[in-house]
């Protein structure tokens, strides 16, 4: 397994790699998703920019209601880290929940985000805690919602030239949140992957955000579930229309009908751990 | 006199002692084959079909030729020279097709090899490979073994349209007396899917041509090296004293390099066509296509038996998926099913066919039990399902059935002679350890609170110690040799050649325990045809119960020149040898090993008719197999919702005779038990219709990982084999061997009052939810 031959830099700041991104240059993250295809000569980047070297895409704060994460923070960073725990739990667990140990350690929440794979456990996540992405380029920055961004299998909004540079999450107080999913044996992707965050009012659900992935072409949020929550249908009821809509993937380890199935099982379980954690 | 050898009168075999080879092998300071640097070495990377069957209409490689440092392209034109790769089985009436190292006019499967290119650098010979434009006619392809038998599918093989490689028919007893007499018949099409043996490390060859010595030296990442020695040498048409196989550190094979592949005498041709060395190492992708699989079989199960539950007779129509070519073994595998499938049985009744099929895959071949999981898979459910027809408890079905203790030597109905057993003592032990009367209680009230619980047993027997000459493809027995040096160190060497086992543990355990001396004076060699006699490799759990016998016999005869020596040094006519000493049993008086040693190289003076030197060497032929067996119980729940399967319990009680070191024995159950669950619920090499392989890498293709496996409960019984003089049977291949059923068993168990009889694996969440929903048991 050899890639085709590349150019290699790892400059030390954002505003060299920008430089290089806006010529043509693929940022390599933890390597994880990127490194595969290459070996398996399903992408042959000319030239990579490593942006494992680049301290200011490394960090997680709290600034006002939100935290905001750098683009290089490793899924084991979040997945440990106090204030994650404290502020966010939904992503904490989420983060805990990708691959194994190994990729954790390496693995890095932009680079999974910019990969926008169908199956991956954060854009679940994200779109829930309606996060939203800080994109950077030479030319300047904006700030996009996650339901802008991802827009395809393997396809988001990000511009050429552009770079992650830090993903936003709202703190969530007060709310109830779980991650569960059902990892496909060999890779350990999500076959169904789960993101619930419910808010409580009194005895029932007063609003509700589920993120779905694995289950369709992107992860995406399951509104008619949340407003039948909202509207106090039972959760078992509610979740059966968690792939409304939605042209459900068929594979060799999940049929279309199974998934279907599962994802309404994943999402009523989902809702009901999350529902035992609201205060 | 000499060094002195450090003296020792504790023993070694029976204890937990660490495996010497561990330190270099967690440490990264072994030598595997991509290890191998040379001067001037060149690098190998292979044009493989993308089709699973096609004609080759021509093959243009200028534009790879061009590149600069690439230095050759070689394709089947250019190797016409070379032999065919040998298959090592022969069975009436087979057939054998051409088997060119490289591909001439047809592909035959997804990762035949076609062209090979050569560079100055890996890199360059892989971008090449893509360079080699290959003009494929695609042809119509059959990946199905069944489909494969039906009129009108596509010829993997032109000249036999039938695809049908080989018929086989065994029986022993009247089996239709049997049925006739028999008050139940019970029936199942059971499977034992393609699996890929994925060892850690890829197959990988270097061959370093010396032309001046007219010399080959071939390194490959294999189980065989002298077997391996004589076939290439033959393929390439060396002599077989020109040519050196050295197996350095083998990263596990699990059968899978207990063969003969194109590759390695390829590389041998390309090295003495190019006068430099070569290296070529496998990619995992490669390795999933063009590595051997195991399993491939589909099987029509029989089972006759009185209401009290007593087997009368067993019939077996089976269909082994073979692929495309007979590998070295091919053949021979699925008649290795049908030896023991009357598993640990007393019936003598006994009626199989096989039909070999071609298909357009890969060749299927030895992997982790060859042939006897797929037995024991078979007998172990049908016993079940015979169990539930009745409803007899399955441990009690069994207890009856068993063959007793005092039948042993056991004749069965297949001719095989079972050497010695107790087959209830490790059922009664796992059935106390999982305190089964409570586990079943238990399971009743799981069952009135809506959830899913199951049970199962299975008592595997198995056929270790491959074996007495006569009935093996290439000689059964194994060389081993004892060099004491003149300072008293010892050298064993074993044409066994352990990746992975730990037989340089335990051999040394075995030789200082003879020899009573420390284990770290006991170095031992293997895995190199200049320094280790002919042998014949580690396969088939061969290699304590064969080649440690031939140390053991090789020590004795060193013990006795030991002690002629010993007697001349201290001038006595009575000695004794104890401790690393000889002993005047008059006068107390001793020499050691060491002052021995150097005395009989000195050679000053010799005993009479004796030669100097402490060298032996046996070749011990083993006068039978060895019949291992065991227990494992496993302990599952289904989630009713989704079909999936948690392994609660998993309980092992192995008896492979006597056990040198229990720590070695618990490894290589764990590790067997692994993948035999690996087989029950994760693993498939599936091939689509077209015949492309579909799990054609790691993430598809699903190896259980640590956090896929229960803690694994192991515990063992010890009945001494009679066959050789160590007592041991074998313990590869058992925990393999016994673990598939026992989950599969479970599980039907836990869905058995829905009225489920069956579920071929792998037990998917998705198999299991679908079956839930015929049966109307989902939530
Ligand atoms: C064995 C295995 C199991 C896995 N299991 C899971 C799982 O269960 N769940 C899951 O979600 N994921 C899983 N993954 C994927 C893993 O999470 C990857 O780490 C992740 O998808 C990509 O992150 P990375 O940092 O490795 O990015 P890379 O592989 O380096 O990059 C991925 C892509 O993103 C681009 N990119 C990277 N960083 C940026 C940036 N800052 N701005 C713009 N573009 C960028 C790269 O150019 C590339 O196209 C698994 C991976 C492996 C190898």
């Amino acid at each position: 397994m050899i890639p085709q031959s590349f150019d290699y830099s790892a400059p030390a700041t954002l505003k060299e790699a920008l430089a290089q991104v806006s010529s043509g240059a693929k940022p390599l993250a933890g390597g994880m998703s990127l490194v595969p295809i290459m070996k398996l000569r399903l992408a042959a980047p000319e030239q990579l920019v490593d942006l494992g070297r680049i301290p200011e895409l490394n960090y997680i704060r709290k600034e006002g209601s939100e935290l905001r994460i750098g683009a290089m923070t490793t899924h084991y960073q979040i997945e440990s880290s106090p204030l994650v725990r404290a502020d966010c739990a939904l992503l904490g667990e989420t983060a805990g929940r990708i691959g194994d140990v190994q990729v954790r350690n390496v693995g890095t929440i932009g680079g999974s985000v910019a990969h926008a794979d169908p199956a991956a456990d954060y854009p679940a996540a994200l779109l829930a805690l309606g996060a939203s992405l800080k994109l950077v380029s030479t030319g300047g920055e904006r700030v996009l919602a996650a339901a802008q961004f991802f827009l395809d299998t393997f396809t988001t909004a990000l511009d050429p030239g552009e770079l992650i540079a830090e993903v936003r999450v709202p703190v969530s107080s007060g709310a109830g949140t779980a991650y569960v999913k059902l990892a496909q044996p060999a890779s350990g992707f999500a076959l169904v992957g789960i993101a619930a965050r419910l808010v409580r009012a009194g005895n029932r659900i007063g609003s509700a955000a589920i993120g779905v992935t694995g289950v369709g072409p992107k992860a995406y949020r399951a509104s008619e579930v949340e407003r039948l929550l909202a509207a106090g249908k039972p959760t078992r009821e509610a979740a059966l229309h968690i792939t409304g809509g939605i042209d459900v993937n068929s594979d060799l380890h999940a049929s279309a009908e199974y998934r279907r199935h599962l994802a309404s099982v994943y999402a009523a379980r989902a809702i009901e751990l999350a529902w035992s954690r609201t205060e | 006199m000499g060094t002195t050898t450090a003296i020792r009168t504790k023993t070694y075999v029976g204890e937990r002692i660490r495996r010497k080879e561990d330190p270099r092998l967690i440490t990264g300071t072994a030598t595997y084959v991509d290890d191998i640097q040379m001067p001037g070495m060149h690098h190998a990377s292979i044009v493989r079909s993308p089709h699973a069957a096609a004609r080759i209409k021509g093959i243009d490689a200028k534009r790879a030729l061009e590149t600069p440092g690439v230095v050759a392209v070689f394709t089947g034109a250019d190797v016409k020279e070379v032999g065919p790769v040998p298959c090592g089985a022969s069975l009436p009436g087979l057939r054998v097709p051409q088997h060119s190292i490289l591909a001439r006019d047809r592909v035959y499967f997804v990762g035949h090899p076609v062209a090979v290119v050569v560079a100055t650098d890996r890199y360059v010979a892989r971008d090449a490979v893509d360079l080699v434009e290959v003009d494929y006619e695609p042809l119509p392809a059959v990946a199905d073994p069944e489909r494969a038998l039906e009129p009108g599918a596509p010829a993997v093989h032109p000249e036999w349209p039938d695809n049908v490689a080989f018929t086989y028919h065994q029986e022993g007893g009247d089996v239709n007396k049997a049925f006739a007499g028999a008050e139940v018949v019970v029936k199942q099409r059971i499977t034992s899917q393609r699996l890929i043996p994925t060892a850690m490390e890829t197959r990988g060859v270097v061959a370093d041509w010396r032309a001046g010595d007219k010399a080959l030296t071939l390194y490959s990442s294999t189980q065989i090296p002298h077997l391996l020695r004589t076939l290439v040498a033959m393929m390439l048409g060396l002599a077989e004293n020109r040519l050196r196989v050295v197996a350095p550190e083998v990263g596990g094979g699990f059968g899978s390099k207990l063969n003969v592949y194109a590759e390695e005498a390829l590389m041998g041709f390309v090295a003495m066509r190019i006068g430099k060395p070569v290296k070529w190492i496998e990619s995992r992708r490669e390795n999933f296509a063009a590595t051997i699989h195991g399993r491939g079989h589909v099987d029509y199960f029989e089972l006759a038996a009185n209401k009290d539950g007593t087997i009368l007779g067993l019939k077996l129509k089976l269909i082994q998926d073979l692929g495309a070519y007979h590998q070295l073994l091919t053949p021979a595998i699925p008649t290795l099913s049908v030896l023991m499938i009357p598993g640990v049985y007393r019936f003598q009744n006994v009626f199989c066919d096989i039909v070999g099929v071609f298909t357009n895959c890969v060749p299927t071949d030895a992997y982790r039990g060859a042939g006897r999981p797929e037995a024991t898979h078979g007998i172990e459910r049908m016993v079940d399902i015979l169990a539930d027809e009745l409803k007899i408890d399955a441990a009690e079905i069994r207890r009856k059935n068993f063959v007793r203790p005092d039948e042993f030597p056991f004749a069965t109905a297949t001719g095989l002679s079972y050497d010695s057993g107790n087959y209830a003592a490790p059922l009664d032990k796992a059935l106390e350890i999982v305190d089964y009367n409570r586990l079943l209680e238990e399971q009743q009230q799981a069952r009135k609170e809506g959830r899913l619980v199951g049970v199962g047993i299975s008592t595997y027997g198995e056929i270790c110690a491959f074996g007495p000459s006569p009935a093996t493809p290439a000689g059964g027995w194994e060389s081993g040799s004892v060099n004491i040096d003149p300072t008293g160190k010892v050298t064993v060497a074993t044409g066994a050649s352990p990746h992975g086992q730990g037989e340089e543990t335990t051999f040394a355990q075995i030789a200082a325990d003879e020899l009573g001396i420390d284990i770290d004076d006991v170095v031992v060699v293997h895995g190199d045809t200049a320094i280790v006699s002919y042998g014949i490799g580690t396969f088939g759990s061969r290699a304590t119960a064969v080649g440690g016998t031939a140390v053991y016999f090789a020590l004795q005869e060193l013990k006795k020149k030991i002690g002629t020596f010993g007697a001349m040094l201290l001038d006595s006519g009575d000695v004794s040898y104890r401790a690393g000493r000889c002993i005047c049993n008059k006068t107390g008086k001793s020499v050691s090993l060491s002052e021995i040693a150097a005395a009989s190289y000195r050679a000053m003076k010799l005993p009479p008719n004796t030669e100097p030197g402490l060298v032996s060497t046996c070749f011990w032929e083993p006068p039978n197999f060895t019949f291992p067996f065991g227990a494992h119980i496993a302990v599952t729940e289904i989630d009713r919702e989704t079909g999936a399967v948690s392994v609660k319990r998993y309980v092992a009680v192995d008896d492979c005779g006597k056990i040198i070191n229990p720590l070695l024995v618990d490894g290589q159950v764990h590790g067997g038990v692994v993948q035999g669950l690996g087989q029950a619920l994760f693993e498939q090499a599936v091939y689509d219709e077209t015949g492309q392989l579909v799990t054609g890498e790691l993430m598809d293709y699903a190896v259980p990982k640590a956090t896929m496996v229960p803690w694994i409960e192991s515990s063992h019984t010890e009945t001494p084999s009679p066959v050789n003089p160590l007592g041991v049977k074998g313990v590869g291949e058992a925990g393999t061997i016994g673990a598939s059923p026992a989950i599969v068993n479970s599980v039907v168990d836990a869905l058995s009052h829905l009225g489920v009889q069956h579920l071929d694996m792998p037990l998917t969440p998705e198999r299991v939810w679908r079956t839930l929903q015929q049966h109307g048991g989902q939530a």
